[in-house]
């Protein structure tokens, strides 16, 4: 039922959307290093949702930003579409784990920011945008600045503006771990929903089993610092997915496995 | 609502003043104060009222002396802050200069300058331009400094140029800092034109001011501190009111 091959297996047919290669990263303070990337491989084919899970501090973050071309690394590829693009920036739609919100941008002028920086955030996309704001029960707040929208809210508006950015892979970098239990479970469904419907290639880094597990196709179990690829596990679960395959028996089998898998790792972290 | 909250806000003070005032005035007649010592109250505004005309003139000049420092101190400020922030050699180099120049009173410079450039307009906004300078620049480079990480990593990795980031993100971030800065010179800058007044001019409140105290008319020149206390006032208010319409959103400080 489960696939744990030790590394990533390379599809052979399509083209992957985001594919990622022998990427090794050791921070320098100093005379020290800090080695926090070693040998990570990871593919996103086009269209997929795929999810990272690991310990805290082993190096997911970093890893997004050797993605997006703010680190450069040590040795391994970034490859989009093929080409090879390490070090590029632009490419990818962001999310980061705190909104980010420009507090000076409304609303609306905040979900439209990345299509303002490619230089295309014309009346096409404020309708656009306009649009999605009503679909994300945001509908009326356009003008409201937001220190005026609750937490939900605004993480609802940072999705958007990843949503609506021009690239076609999205890297969301645990967008739910600032929320209570309740939002989380809503923001969830929310996700699923409009992923289901937009079919967007994701890359989501979380620290819950069942979020990844509910949300992905594929996902990736990160070992303790230096951050390694300990497993890939595809999620079998047939699309479209319903908020109730949580209560599958298949589903809590899986989630038992992975967080035994888990807990193992983290118990090997030294105190 | 809003205009009981602004009136609940402004009547105790207002009525300290008064008081003040009205103490001011009684002591000036229960003891005899002569009036070329301390003039009552009701003395200094039947001066003001008599000899307003005369006061235009000068009020005119000082006030167009000042506008012009303010405005090429604070340009200047802004100019040296974004240049320092994109050169970080020139920063590096120099902003600790800048930091320590801050103790340097600028109006002591002022006789060199006069010496230097002569007494026409040209020294005086030299005084008024140094004095608006280092609040303005310190704090749009503080400002600058403190854009937030997060952020700053989003536009990088969203592709945004290094005009883009300047543009929608650094200079929003400095904003309120930047004003900050602004308002410290725009008070600055009053009392800057009437300080480079008294050095060396043939007009304006400053040079009333020195007029008058070589004859001892204390009563004009108590006219001339409340024509500069009133453009100081106004002065603040002016930034204060830009300031809360260019700030529309909440300060970043305030989330906490
Ligand atoms: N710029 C940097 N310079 C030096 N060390 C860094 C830097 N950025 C991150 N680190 C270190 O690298 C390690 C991994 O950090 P990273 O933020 O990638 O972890 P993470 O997996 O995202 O953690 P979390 O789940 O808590 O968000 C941490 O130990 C951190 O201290
Ligand atoms: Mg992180």
């Amino acid at each position: 039922m489960m696939n744990t091959e030790k590394s990533a297996s390379v599809s052979g047919t399509d083209i992957a959307a985001l594919e990622i290669q022998g990427i090794s990263l050791a921070f320098r303070k100093r005379r020290q290093q800090l080695p926090v990337l070693n040998d990570i491989s990871l593919t996103v084919p086009a269209g997929k949702f795929v999810s990272i899970i690991g310990p805290s501090g082993c190096g997911k973050s970093t890893l997004f930003h050797v993605i997006g071309g703010l680190l450069e690394p040590d040795q391994g590829v970034v490859r989009m579409g093929g080409r090879e693009v390490t070090g590029q920036r632009g490419l990818i739609s962001y999310v980061p784990q705190k909104p980010a919100l420009f507090p000076w941008r409304n609303t609306l002028d905040n979900v439209l920011l990345a299509r303002e920086i490619s230089g295309d955030a014309n009346e096409a996309a404020r309708a656009e945008a306009r649009e999605w704001l009503v679909r994300a029960g945001l509908g009326g707040f356009e003008k409201s600045y937001p220190h005026m929208l609750s937490g939900g809210m605004q993480q609802r508006a940072s999705f958007l503006r990843g949503l609506l950015a021009p690239q076609e892979v999205i890297c969301l970098d645990e967008p739910f771990s600032s929320l209570d239990e309740l939002t989380r479970s809503d923001m969830q469904r929310w996700l699923l929903d409009l992923w289901e419907t937009s079919r967007r290639s994701v890359l989501l880094i979380t620290h819950s089993v069942e979020e990844a597990l509910l949300l992905s196709d594929t996902i990736y179990l990160f070992s303790g610092r230096p951050a390694s690829v300990l497993h890939r596990a595809d999620v079998p679960f047939a699309r479209p997915r319903r908020e109730s395959v949580i209560e599958e028996p298949g589903f809590l089998e899986l989630k038992r496995e992975i967080s035994a898998r888990m807990k193992e790792e983290q118990s090997k972290k030294p105190i | 609502m809003k205009l009981r909250r602004l009136w609940n806000s402004i009547w105790p003070p207002l009525v300290a003043v008064i008081l003040l005032l009205a103490v001011w005035q009684a002591a000036t007649s229960i003891f005899q104060i002569e009036k070329w010592i301390l003039p009552s109250p009701s003395d200094i505004v039947r001066e003001a009222t008599g000899g307003a005309a005369g006061l235009w003139k000068h009020t005119m000049a000082t006030l167009r002396l000042m506008l012009v420092g303010f405005a090429i101190g604070t340009g200047t400020g802004l100019l040296v802050a974004f240049s320092l922030h994109y050169i970080p050699s020139l920063k590096s180099s120099l902003y600790p200069l800048i930091i320590l120049s801050q103790n340097i009173p600028t109006i002591a410079l002022a006789p060199l300058l006069m010496i230097w450039f002569g007494f026409g307009i040209l020294p005086k906004i030299i005084v008024i331009t140094l004095v608006c300078f280092f609040p303005v620049a310190v704090a749009a480079m503080d400002g600058l400094t403190r854009t937030d990480r997060v952020m700053l990593d989003y536009m990088r990795m969203a592709g945004a140029s290094k005009g883009q980031i300047f543009r929608k993100l650094e200079v929003p971030h400095a904003l309120p800092s930047i004003l900050s800065g602004v308002k410290i010179a725009a008070t600055y800058s009053v009392m800057g034109a009437v300080i480079a007044e008294w050095i060396g001019a043939d007009k304006g409140i400053g040079y009333y001011m020195m007029l008058q105290k070589s004859s001892f008319r204390t009563d004009k020149i108590f006219v001339a501190i409340t024509i500069i206390v009133t453009i100081s006032l106004a002065m603040f208010a002016l930034i204060a009111l830009l300031e809360k319409w260019l700030v529309r959103y909440k300060p970043l400080k305030d989330d906490k």
